[in-house]
């Protein structure tokens, strides 16, 4: 039984398929428009499931999408009537929108499909699913688990903001949820709003800044104390009630009431791309606490009334690592799984899995193995395509018919300081590039962070960097005894490899504070003596795991600096073109793309007519 | 057509009977700014308001 899931027109669009219930082939559409979040019908990679698996629509037992317009379209309706007259132009706004397409999102889809092939319209089923069942079901299923407590936490669904649901064989039951206005997902991103990121895209850019923040600091106890008195009250089962007086998203065209904010807080809305000071990371600190707080909650919760052993996470608040590391050192739960394309992207998989074993109600047979196949599940390039874009752009290569040779090659590029695009294989589905798409270092070089922010990824000097490590290695390093293959886990680094901080570290001027060197794995070590870990298996990724081995063997340090193949503002590399061009437009020193190496010191000079940078809006 | 059958179906599930006059009127609205937006007819329009 294959069923297409697709998720699109809010934020990441996506598509997977199914076969049987297993998951056969996934993409997100931004890596094919190169839009980062592309939104739109997922054309593209619907083309690549079909063609991956050699599906034709006709032959397809379904297609789902991962929400229900019509409850969606509902919440609207009902939000703007409670709220009127305020939102009149909001409504203005966003009512042309869905009389035009969302309303009939039924016939936009059966259209955009026939831009695919021609198909039987009669013969196809179209099926909804809700937006958090999707989450749980993306979740649950994937995880081998067969009873488990499910959370979704994300901005807002049709009503729902976060869910607690049990997983029991083939069937979900959702228990309870929390719904609109009131949402953990929109309080966060009302903060990366407030501190200059862009929403939908910047959170994780906040998150990243909160270890900054001045633990114990006044700033911080302010922020935190007027942020709870105030702006949220937290209940003891982890649900929330926001004080819709501070917030505009219900109604108007931004996310908070900047003057209210401004009078609370006593700190203007830090503007996009201008300096970021202590109080702003303070702040970042404060809320990240309470997000923190929310989550545990949530999952304390999840264990009195379920009393299950395992937990799954998804929902984009799932994608908080830093949160996700507290709740495992809760040790709630024996086991815990977080769905690594947790936000809407994720929905696509959830939707197409809940239509096979809950509408169809196909048995799922749970084998304790993680169903995500390292989340490998987008398009892979042969040798005979990477020669055809050599071709085009006149490329100079070596080319290796030994992989071990490629592997110690790679190595000692990476040992000596260069900085190596690597592109093997299929591509990750989800936000993380985990080995097949990524830019990789040496995570001793304490000169690595700063070199790739601004030299390779062209991106704010703040943002720390994940550590690849071989899952055998990984408590050499990290105070961390699991796997964490998706880098949805933080940890704190080692205390034998820390190295002793100077006495005024907190008084130290943010920038100086961040060269300070933490631990013998500088290019990895956040501020707060924390990494994002992604552990390396070898049954998941041979070809990564392989050239770890190498690396360990040439230096006896088992870890990379691992961080996706891109620059600021630009998805993710998907075809052997995307790398080449990235690759020529920064420092990037090397660039291995299957069985190629390139060396930027032998390719022909690279001309383009406009200026690259203006072709990504920066996020 | 599917779209009325699926408003029909949506109704009887949830049975908010009570939004069928607010959907009404800002549907009509919603409408309304979209025949507006540049559209021939919008100088007449911007006359009503």
């Amino acid at each position: 039984m294959r069923i297409l899931g697709i998720s699109a027109f809010y934020h990441d669009a996506a598509a997977a398929l199914i076969n049987d219930g297993e998951i056969k082939a996934a993409a997100q559409e931004e890596r094919f428009t190169r839009k980062k979040h592309d939104a739109s019908f997922p054309l593209n990679a619907i083309r690549f499931c079909l063609k991956d698996t050699a599906t034709s629509i006709d032959s397809l037992d379904a297609l789902v999408f991962y929400d229900k317009p019509m409850l969606k379209f509902e919440r609207l309706l009902e939000t703007y009537y409670g709220f009127a007259p305020r939102g009149l132009a909001s409504f203005v706004t966003s009512i042309p929108v869905w009389l035009k397409e969302k309303v009939f999102l039924k016939k936009l889809i059966y259209d955009k499909l026939k831009d695919i092939e021609p198909y039987n319209k009669k013969k196809l089923k179209l099926l909804f699913t809700e937006h958090h069942l999707s989450h749980a079901a993306s979740a649950y299923y994937p995880s081998g688990f067969d009873h488990a407590a499910i959370i979704t936490v994300d901005g807002v669904g049709e009503w729902a903001t976060a869910s607690l649901s049990v997983g029991d064989r083939n069937t979900i039951k959702i228990i309870k949820e929390l719904r609109f206005p009131h949402s953990l997902g929109l309080l966060y991103s009302a903060f990366t709003y407030y501190l200059g990121f862009r929403v939908n895209s910047g959170e994780y850019k906040l998150m990243g800044l909160a270890p900054y923040g001045i633990p114990d600091s006044d700033n911080v106890r302010k922020y935190y104390q007027l942020i709870k008195d105030h702006l949220v009250d937290i209940r003891e089962d982890g649900s929330i009630w926001l004080n819709q007086r501070y917030f505009s998203y219900s109604t108007g065209l931004r996310m908070v009431n900047d003057k209210k904010w401004k009078k609370l807080f006593g700190l203007e809305r830090r503007l996009p791309e201008t300096e970021i000071k202590q109080q702003h990371c303070d702040m970042a600190y404060a809320i990240q606490q309470i997000t923190e707080e929310i989550m545990r909650a949530m999952v304390r919760h999840a264990k009195d009334i379920t009393g299950a052993d395992a937990l799954c996470l998804a929902g984009g608040v799932a994608l908080n690592c830093v949160a996700n590391g507290k709740i495992l050192q809760d040790n709630l739960f024996k086991k815990i799984y977080i769905q690594p394309a947790a936000g809407d992207a994720g929905g696509a998989i959830g939707a197409a899995l809940a239509a096979y074993h809950i509408f169809f109600g196909k048995p799922y047979i749970p084998l304790n193995t993680d169903m995500m196949k390292g989340s490998f599940l987008g398009p892979a390039y042969s040798n005979k395509e990477v020669e055809q874009m050599t071709s085009k752009y006149n490329a100079s290569y070596l080319f290796f018919d030994d992989y071990n040779k490629l592997a110690e090659k790679t190595a000692q590029l990476i040992a000596e300081g260069k900085v190596v695009g690597w592109f093997q294989g299929r591509m990750e589905f989800g936000p993380r590039a985990l080995g097949n798409r990524s830019i990789l270092g040496d995570a001793r070089n304490k000169e690595m962070q700063k070199k790739l922010n601004l030299k390779i990824k062209y991106r704010e000097s703040f943002r720390p960097f994940a550590p690849a490590v071989l899952a055998e290695d990984n408590s050499n390093y990290f105070n961390l005894d699991i796997s964490s293959p998706y880098m949805l886990l933080v940890a704190g680094v080692k205390e034998n490899i820390r190295k002793p901080l100077p006495d005024n570290y907190f008084q130290l001027p943010l920038m100086q504070r961040l060269y300070v060197e933490r631990s013998e794995i500088p290019a990895v070590t956040h501020i707060d003596l924390s990494a994002r870990i992604q552990t390396v298996h070898k049954e998941t990724n041979l070809r990564f795991w392989l050239l770890l081995q190498a690396f360990k063997k040439l230096t006896g340090c088992g870890i990379l600096v691992n961080t996706s193949f891109n620059v600021r503002g630009e998805p993710i590399v998907c075809s052997p073109e995307d790398a080449y061009q990235c690759f020529m437009r920064t420092e990037m020193d090397y660039l291995i793309i299957n069985d190629f190496l390139f060396d930027k010191q032998q390719q022909p000079q690279w001309k383009e007519e406009k200026d690259w940078k203006k072709l990504f809006v920066l996020d | 057509m599917d779209f009325l059958r699926d408003f029909w179906h949506y109704m009887k599930e949830r049975k908010k009977w009570w939004l069928i006059p607010i959907i009404i009127i800002f549907i009509l609205l919603g409408l309304l700014i979209v025949i507006s937006s540049g559209s021939a007819i919008a100088p007449f329009i911007y006359t009503l308001f």
